[in-house]
């Protein structure tokens, strides 16, 4: 039941958002703030007390369409339950973000955020294929609308191409679904997309190879890989900021998870047959990622470009089959969500003030914004992968675990560490070094802002030094072939 | 010895400190906060390190918490002391506390003064957990550290886009050699399944025989990292530009401890290196390749710092020759004298630049032996321990060690001894320059303000400890004393000598010291000694490294990342979707409602299929 109540608050939340803008406007972002943060303090208080029989924790079944195999059937492990923290923890984040930020039709604003949220939330959960599919749908909506209405310049055009690029690729994850639907039929004579009926359906090797690519494409568009990755940058750049956090942070998180989840465990020899090429496009994806963010001059783009980068350190590592890489992998979830969502809500801040994303219009902003600076400079280096923050954790994991499956592959993936450096440190010097190109007088953090970001710094640190948790929560649900060349 | 881990924890505490109250304290509680932890840190090595050595232990560890466990792939937050970490952490503390203390006086008049502070805390916690770390894993969280660091202190005043591009080149550069380190670390999981130190050398020998690719390119992986970090060639160009920070980092970081981590990381692995011998051949004649480059660049420069910054390339070199003959303990000898002459010089080269307003060109200098007595001394303390000037000076010993093993030790030769003392040679020259240039000669630029006590009292420690530091290793012809190496030999395993006698000995040692006299005596007599003008540019601007590096990587990849700005990936969907709509206009043109057109077109519709239904018939 909590699994149900999970999704169903957030959009029971969403209505009643949506509804509250008529008495008051500033209503709608109390109760999506107090609906996120109950729902965090649900997740983690599940989380401290999480135990279960196996990797399952909990599983919520309901028969929904039986005529065609169809069931509203959930299911957490670890792996989801990790995915939640992040989301809840985000969401209530991109709800402080976007306190101030948006003054126009709040109610609806907030019904969309808390509506994607609660789609994120679904994909995480579900273990029903069908059911899965809708979610993926529901996802897509209120993003369209939160670029669309809320977002820059230029938001209607990336509004559009986020909405084209994932939607093809969606259609391919349909048509892979119904692929496997059918030839599990074929097989055994039972119609159904419960997930773990379809685990081991038997077929051909090049039908799952071809079912394999259908699901693959999908996430590797969302997460996304080169060379599926242009929508990003548009949608990043234009999206209002808690838009980005959320696109950022979480929806290309689902990408990666539906990798882990489906590709790898319902197609493990196609997975196998396509490794070297899958982890040769993640290589290519972060040097040429980190490479475009380096020649960027805007703000928003730069990081957008660097998602781009850091989302090849999840291909690397999901398809090189062992333990390190797999816990590299969801810890690069989890560590780029909140670095990368914290460098988004940076832009956001200094675009309130400054009113412009331009690096060349910054500069020297150091001596008015030391507070801001040095909550940069943290996220900045974790994006470089400086020890001692979560993401040097996930990268060093991703690499030491690749290495054994195809060290030149992960030579490349390694020099991307270089590449970072170049980019991440140009952001430094072009906002905050150097001398101020106008003369600003600006404030430094307010409440609302060091309550933002404090808590994304205590948590990065933390998963830098003590990661051990998130590492113990997610073993159990670690897929039999991501570890199927365990090393030593 | 379980409340060592005090010793990182003191600075760390002092950063977090400093950056959260920094504006509430004042510049006395700056300065408090920031000496203090560092002084504590400094007495709790010392306390720590006489239980350690009273213990009779070799070595001792301090379990923190566990950082990572992955399966069978284990990493504690471990601390290790033995001799070699002993030692290093004995200078860094020690050293460190004595730069904190002169930066009391030297940042005074500096807005950003916690800042700095700050950022010196931080950066000595880091340099103790490389030291102190019992894992690779951990001693790269250091590594990485003091590079983030290193970069915060060289671009500390950012204002100057220049400062900000050398700290950049800094972190980029040793990035690099960091990258190599990384994937050394990735075979070592991979064959050992450990990176816990004790553990790696101690199963080596067990894995791999002498001269098996695997160690070897593990090796040279590390020396890769340690080439990086210790600014020898290749990676060297990144130190002469760090000089854009202040003074005192120079001396803490870029003289006495971050630039001597290859020299830690190579003895500490160096069972790893004895078992692959073309790496650790390697390391010597980088060492020796590096020393003479660096040495000649040194003597042309003008600025006191870049001649210090070049000075300090160099005797890392002498390091790494040593640690490359096999001479581990003789590297780290030199490593304990270097930090203190070095430091001593930088503060001292520091104390000029304040006393004549941030100037550092030497040619504008002058005349400072009557103006700045007390400096002046200091810094001929410091210089003739630099140029070795025989039985007085620290440098002396360490680097007559370093000079006679070169030759005599089994994995050297007569060509590292030639190296070696030619090296000494020019370095007696550039020392003696850079002294006839600033302290002889006409004032050129009036001093206006004396040094107080807070940077003349590290001064005098420094030198005191200049001199006296060389007396604890002395060569078998002069006392014999070997307190040091013997400290470190459940470390680091003694040197073995081929063809060594006495006699030879002595003949290394006279003619080094001739060497360095006849050094001083002929920059004394003609200086300036003519250069041809292109010979004299090309050795200052570092044998050309920079425009190499420049022309072969910064500039491809920032032209590549100029014309790609806009991502040509992208291109290929804007014209897929340019190709659409072009066809949607099409169509869209022939709903025009002129039923004309309509009928026209029907007709020419039925036109078409019917002639090819005709044709086939022909055909088939």
């Amino acid at each position: 039941m909590i699994l149900f109540l999970f999704i169903l608050i957030p959009v029971l939340g969403a209505f009643a958002a949506w509804l509250s803008a008529a008495w008051n406007k500033k209503l709608p972002r109390w109760i999506a703030l107090m609906v996120l943060v109950f729902e965090l303090a649900m997740a983690t208080a599940f989380w401290s007390e999480a135990v279960g029989d196996g990797s399952w924790y909990v599983t919520f079944i309901r028969p929904w369409m039986p005529r065609f195999g169809i069931s509203f059937s959930l299911a957490m492990d670890g792996l989801s339950l990790l995915m939640l923290i992040l989301t809840f923890f985000l969401g209530a984040l991109s709800v402080l973000v976007s306190w101030n930020e948006i003054k126009e039709r709040t109610g609806f604003f907030f019904f969309n955020l808390l509506f994607v949220l609660a789609g994120i939330t679904g994909v995480f959960l579900t273990m029903d294929l069908f059911l899965f599919y809708f979610f993926w749908e529901v996802m897509l909506i209120p993003m369209y609308f939160l670029i669309g209405i809320w977002g820059h310049g230029n938001r209607l055009y990336a509004a559009l191409k986020f909405f084209i690029f994932t939607q093809a690729g969606g259609l391919l994850m349909l048509l892979a679904i119904l692929g496997l639907y059918f030839v599990h039929a074929q097989s055994t004579g039972v119609f159904t997309f419960n997930y773990f009926d379809l685990l081991n359906t038997p077929m051909a090797q090049e039908t799952g190879r071809w079912l394999m690519l259908g699901f693959l494409i999908a996430f590797i568009v969302k997460l996304p890989a080169f060379p599926f990755h242009t929508w990003l940058p548009d949608a990043h750049t234009e999206a209002p900021t808690a838009g980005s956090v959320v696109l950022a942070g979480l929806l290309l998180k689902t990408g990666a998870y539906g990798i882990l989840r489906f590709v790898l465990p319902l197609f493990p020899e196609a997975s196998q047959y396509f490794a070297p090429y899958i982890m040769l496009l993640g290589a290519i994806g972060i040097l040429y990622g980190g490479k475009l963010a380096y020649a960027q001059t805007d703000f928003k783009r730069l990081v957008a470009y660097t998602s781009v980068s850091h989302m090849g350190f999840v291909l690397v590592g999901a398809f090189a089959f062992n333990e390190l890489a797999y816990q590299g992998v969801v810890m690069q979830m989890i560590t780029h969500g909140i670095s990368t969502g914290a460098l988004f809500m940076i832009a956001g801040s200094l675009y309130d003030r400054l009113h412009t994303r331009e690096l060349e219009e910054m500069g020297g902003l150091w001596p008015a914004l030391p507070g801001m600076g040095v909550v940069t400079m943290v996220f900045v280096m974790a994006s470089l992968g400086l020890p001692g923050l979560g993401n040097f954790i996930a990268e060093f994991l991703i690499l030491a675990g690749s290495w054994q499956a195809q060290p030149w592959i992960t030579v490349a993936a390694t020099i991307g560490l270089v590449v970072a450096t170049v980019y991440s440190l140009r952001i430094m010097q072009k906002v905050f070094f150097g001398v101020s190109v106008r003369e600003y007088k600006l404030p430094d953090l307010s409440l609302r802002e060091a309550l933002m970001f404090v808590p994304l710094v205590i948590v990065i640190i933390w998963l830098g030094v003590y990661p051990q948790p998130v590492i113990n929560t997610a073993k159990p649900a670690t897929p039999a072939v991501a570890v199927h060349f365990t090393s030593k | 010895m379980n409340w060592m881990y005090l010793v990182p924890a003191m600075p760390f505490l002092g950063a977090l400190l400093l950056v959260l109250f920094s504006k509430k304290i004042g510049k006395t509680g700056v300065s408090l906060i920031g000496c203090g932890s560092v002084g504590i840190a400094a007495l709790v090595t010392i306390v720590a390190g006489l239980q350690f050595m009273n213990s009779g232990l070799q070595q001792f560890s301090l379990p923190l918490w566990n950082w990572l466990s992955v399966g069978n792939f284990n990493i504690g937050i471990t601390l290790h002391l033995d001799a070699l970490s002993l030692a290093f952490t004995f200078v860094i503390t020690f050293v460190g506390f004595l730069i904190h203390v002169y930066s009391t006086g030297y940042m005074a008049e500096d807005p950003d003064f916690a800042r700095f502070f700050a950022s010196m805390n931080l950066f000595v916690g880091a340099m103790l957990m490389l030291v102190l770390a019992d894992n690779l894993l951990l001693l790269y969280f250091g590594w990485e550290g003091v590079g983030l660091c290193s970069y915060l202190l060289i671009g500390f005043w950012y204002k100057d886009p220049a400062n900000g591009a050398a700290a950049r080149k800094a972190f980029i550069v040793t990035r690099v050699g960091d990258t190599a380190m990384a994937i050394a670390l990735f075979l070592l999981v991979q064959h050992t399944g450990s990176l816990q130190l004790t553990d790696i050398l101690a199963k080596a020998p067990t894995l791999w025989t002498t001269g098996d690719a695997t160690v070897v390119t593990i090796a040279f992986l590390l020396l890769g990292g340690a080439v990086g970090k210790s600014a020898q060639l290749p990676l060297q160009t990144w130190l002469p530009d760090a000089m854009a920070g202040p003074t005192p980092v120079s001396a803490l970081i870029h003289a006495a401890t971050m630039v001597t981590a290859g020299v830690y990381l190579i003895a500490r692995s160096h069972v790893l290196f004895t078992m692959a011998p073309a790496a650790q051949a390697t390391v010597a004649i980088v060492g020796a390749v590096t020393l003479i480059l660096a040495g000649c660049s040194a003597f042309v420069q003008t600025d006191i710092k870049r001649v210090l910054a070049y000075s300090t390339i160099s005797q890392i070199g002498y390091m790494f020759l040593a640690l490359g003959v096999g001479a581990w303990s003789a590297a780290i000898f030199h490593f304990i004298t270097h930090a203190f002459f070095k430091a001593l010089l930088f503060l001292g080269a520091g104390a000029v630049i304040v006393a004549l307003h941030h100037e550092q060109d030497m040619f504008k200098m002058g005349g400072l032996r009557k103006s700045l007595p007390g400096v002046f001394w200091i810094f001929l303390i410091g210089s003739a321990s630099l140029a070795a000037i025989p039985f007085v000076t620290a440098g002396f010993y360490s680097k007559d060690q370093i000079v006679w093993l070169a030759g005599a030790s089994a994995q050297g030769g007569a060509g590292y001894w030639i190296v070696a003392v030619m090296g000494a040679f020019i370095t007696a020259m550039y020392t003696t320059r850079m002294m006839l240039l600033v302290f002889y000669g006409k004032e050129k630029t009036h001093v206006h303000h004396r040094p107080g006590l807070n940077m003349m009292v590290p001064l005098y420690v420094l030198a005191v400890c200049s001199t006296l530091a060389g007396f604890m290793e002395l060569p078998h012809t002069l006392g014999h004393v070997t307190l040091l190496s013997d400290f470190l030999q459940p470390v680091l395993p003694a040197v073995v000598t081929e063809h060594a006698s006495t006699a030879l000995e002595w003949g290394s040692q006279g003619v080094a010291t001739l060497l360095c006299l006849a050094g001083i005596y002929i920059v004394w007599r003609v200086l300036p000694i003519p250069f041809p003008r292109e010979v004299k540019t090309f050795l200052k601007n570092g044998w050309g490294f920079d425009a190499a590096y420049n022309l072969l990587f910064v500039q491809p990849y920032v032209l590549l990342a100029r014309l790609n700005r806009k991502d040509v990936v992208d291109r290929l969907y804007v014209g897929l979707a340019a190709i659409t709509r072009y066809f949607h206009r099409m169509m869209s043109a022939t709903q025009s409602g002129i039923l004309r057109w309509y009928i026209m077109g029907i007709v020419m519709g039925a036109v078409v299929i019917l002639s090819v239904i005709i044709w086939r018939q022909y055909t088939v």
